[in-house]
């Protein structure tokens, strides 16, 4: 069955690496759903988390793939990992004139925190698993939604 | 005080290089200079990039050491990309250094620059774009580290131009490539060479798939000592080949799309296949659920993405194939010869391998190859271009040792085999080198005749001239209803379209003259056109001390059997004439 897939990659901090990455999964015919990368507190080292559609398999031979670059330290398959949080985040504008007041009432129910308003518009900063973005993104459709940005998953071990 | 070009030169002397084959151009010329001082490397001068790539690839795969190619930015770097694919898809170690335009330059689309890290990230094991002469020593160490460890492969090194004129206060080759996270596996683990030994107990009808990692490891004795013991049958991929001995009582000959009956029947049949160092390629396996349906899978491989990927696998093995062998020759019982093997033996001894030269007809291909055999001492080295011949050669020729079998395999290059036998030539001083191409395949890369005769290189250049691409004519016979699109290598516009190529009004019946191709290039050019006069070339040509073209004009509409079609399991063969499971 093919379902979205969430890799966490940890890699050497080298040169061209988030692009040996994503590479790699176009030449081997795997589309990249999200790509996120940044070096992290050991400057040697960079971190990747991916998402993917795939297989049992094919997700096996992909993280197998990757594991053979020679910068790759460590490919994990988090997405049937119960103790493992997986985050998105999202920046949305919405159009809000009239109903302003019933955005920002949805908003304080999501846990969402108002980052800007205009006359015409307010932003918003939210973040969760990836449902409950959907979910909120669903609910402001009506008012208008001006644009969005969702940083793909991001993720963190237990 | 060195330059980076200095210590470039330096470091392949460390590093046992003593063949360079390339080409030079701006860029690179630091490194050409440098090398024109140093007598300890042989540079070598081909006429065109790719052939520079293939020469120190053949080189590789006859010496077991890594091939070096040496070329400028732009053009000469894009040149080597069919070189560098064809390395990887082998597995063949081979280190290309590239120059580029100087680091400022770069992104600018400055004259001859072409982004060859980028280019070469899916066809190199590795690529490394050199920014400061500082990192120069531990980059070219990492190089051929990478390139000839764990599953070997090409590594490509852009170096800038002024990277390599720049200049280093002090310089001490690195002890140790720096590379915590590349670990290629060693052992295999000890609990699945036990599961293998006691499915081997249990196994009725075991069979061996032996591939070209069996050569990379230099793991030929272990697998010939493990066969013995065993008793195993054993078929070898073209890779393989050489890998055991043809005269071998287990050896079955290579399987696949134009293997032998006995060596598909086997695979076909068996219920515990033993891959080794093989990856299960589609030529081999043909449709892939039914390949092998019956087996237990075993499958022991050096890279651990290759297991699963074309085959379910029930006991993988991560590891070096020499020492997994070693450890199963202890673990596993012996095995005497039983019903399987004497199966096995019936089915090859039914379907032999044959042809019928009519001594008054055309010259078969076939017949030409099986005579090299006669006039070719028992440790020429033999490469093949890719084709019709390629196959030919494979199921024709003597397979008694590795590396003594040079082919195309996963990329079936056109183009390869002349100076891939340069390389192995150079590489093999006192060997007899020959290369079996064809008229379509050796046009691909025939300016280096010249790079032959000038460097004295004394290869054998076999040429089985049907004067068309016969792979392609059999595919359009067999597949495309006898529509000979492209095939005639003599085609003129004039030309009817109704043409099936064989009429004998044909002007130029055969086309070039290869013999007077030769005498241009300053080597001798021998011809055969009839039967009797092929074993007169083949003693002459094999006596001749320097390089040497042997045409043949054989028979155009001859076909390579057996075969699989594509999309066909491997045991559903033609032979010929016919269907025969």
């Amino acid at each position: 069955m093919t379902e979205e897939r969430t890799l966490m990659i940890t890699v050497a901090n080298r040169v061209a690496v988030l692009a040996r990455i994503a590479g790699l999964l176009s030449s081997r015919g795997y589309n990249i759903e999200s790509i996120i990368g940044w070096r992290t507190e050991d400057p040697d080292v960079y971190q990747i988390h991916l998402v993917t559609r795939g297989t049992d398999e094919q997700i096996e031979q992909i993280s197998k793939q990757i594991q053979k670059l020679i910068d790759t330290i460590k490919v994990v398959d988090i997405s049937h990992d119960k103790n493992s949080i997986i985050y998105e985040f999202a920046l949305i504008k919405i159009r809000a004139h009239k109903n302003r007041s019933e955005i920002l009432d949805l908003a304080a129910v999501f846990g969402a925190k108002v980052v800007d308003a205009t006359r015409t518009h307010v932003s918003i900063d939210l973040s969760g698993p990836t449902q409950r973005i959907d979910r909120f993104l669903d609910l402001m459709k009506p008012f208008g939604i001006k644009e969005y940005i969702r940083s793909g998953h991001i993720a963190i071990t237990a | 005080m060195m330059t980076g070009a200095e210590i470039l030169v330096d470091a392949l002397k460390r590093e046992g290089v003593d063949t360079v084959f390339g080409y030079p151009g701006g860029v690179i010329l630091s490194i050409f200079d440098v090398l024109f001082r140093t007598p300890e490397i042989r540079l070598v001068l081909t006429r065109h990039e790719q052939a520079a790539a293939h020469a120190a690839d053949g080189y590789a795969r006859a010496t077991g050491r890594t091939g070096v190619c040496l070329v400028t930015s732009g053009p000469g770097a894009t040149n080597t990309i069919t070189g560098l694919a064809n390395a990887k898809l082998d597995s063949v170690p081979l280190v290309l250094i590239s120059g580029q335009v100087r680091t400022e330059a770069i992104g600018s689309d400055a004259f001859q620059e072409t982004d060859m890290a980028g280019l070469t990230r899916p066809i190199c094991k590795h690529s490394y774009l050199v920014q400061r002469v500082e990192d120069l020593p531990q980059i070219i160490r990492n190089s051929f580290h990478i390139a000839r460890s764990g599953r070997p492969g090409p590594v490509a090194l852009d170096l800038p131009v002024d990277v390599a004129m720049a200049v280093l206060d002090s310089y001490a080759y690195p002890e140790k490539p720096d590379l915590p996270s590349y670990q290629p596996p060693g052992r295999g683990s000890a609990g699945q060479i036990r599961k293998l030994a006691s499915a081997i107990r249990k196994a009725e009808r075991p069979v061996v798939l032996a591939g070209g990692g069996i050569v990379s490891a230099g793991a030929c004795d272990e697998l010939t000592r493990f066969l013995e013991k065993t008793n195993i049958p054993v078929a070898t991929t073209l890779m393989g080949l050489g890998s055991v001995s043809d005269r071998n009582g287990l050896f079955l000959g290579m399987p696949g799309m134009h293997g032998r009956v006995s060596a598909n029947n086997a695979l076909m049949e068996c219920d515990l296949l033993i891959g080794l160092g093989t990856r299960f390629d589609d030529r081999v396996t043909g449709v892939l659920d039914t390949f092998a349906a019956k087996a237990v899978i075993c499958h022991v491989d050096i890279d651990p993405s290759e297991i699963g990927k074309n085959l379910r696998t029930q006991i993988p093995i991560v590891g070096d194939v020499k020492s997994v062998l070693k450890d199963l020759l202890e673990a596993v019982e012996p095995r005497p010869p039983d019903g399987w093997n004497r199966a096995v033996r019936e089915w090859a001894e039914r379907h032999p391998i044959g042809y019928a030269q009519d001594p008054d007809g055309e010259i078969l291909p076939q017949f030409v190859i099986e005579r090299v055999g006669r006039w070719a001492p028992d440790d020429a080295v033999i490469a093949t271009d890719v084709g019709q011949h390629q196959m030919w050669a494979a199921l024709y020729v003597r397979h008694r040792r590795p590396r003594a079998f040079l082919s195309s395999g996963g990329m079936g290059t056109m183009g390869f085999g002349l100076p891939a036998a340069m390389g192995a030539s150079l590489g093999c001083p006192g060997r007899t080198v020959a290369v079996i191409s064809g008229d379509g395949s050796i046009q691909m890369n025939i300016q280096e005749l010249a790079t032959c005769t000038l460097n004295r290189i004394p290869v054998k250049i076999i040429v089985l001239n049907n004067s068309c691409l016969g792979m392609i004519r059999q595919w359009q016979e067999l597949f495309y209803n006898g529509n000979f699109s492209k095939i005639c290598l003599k085609e003129r516009p004039e030309c009817r379209a109704s043409c099936t190529g064989h009429r004998p009004d044909c002007p130029n019946a055969f086309w070039p003259d290869f013999v007077r191709l030769a005498e241009a290039n300053g080597m001798p050019g021998l011809r055969a056109s009839r039967p009797a006069e092929v074993d007169d070339v083949l003693e002459r040509g094999f006596e001749t001390d320097g390089p040497v073209l042997m045409e043949f004009h054989v028979r155009k509409a001859e076909n390579v059997f057996p075969m699989v079609p594509g999309g066909k399991p491997i045991n559903h063969i033609l032979l010929g004439g016919g269907i025969d499971p």
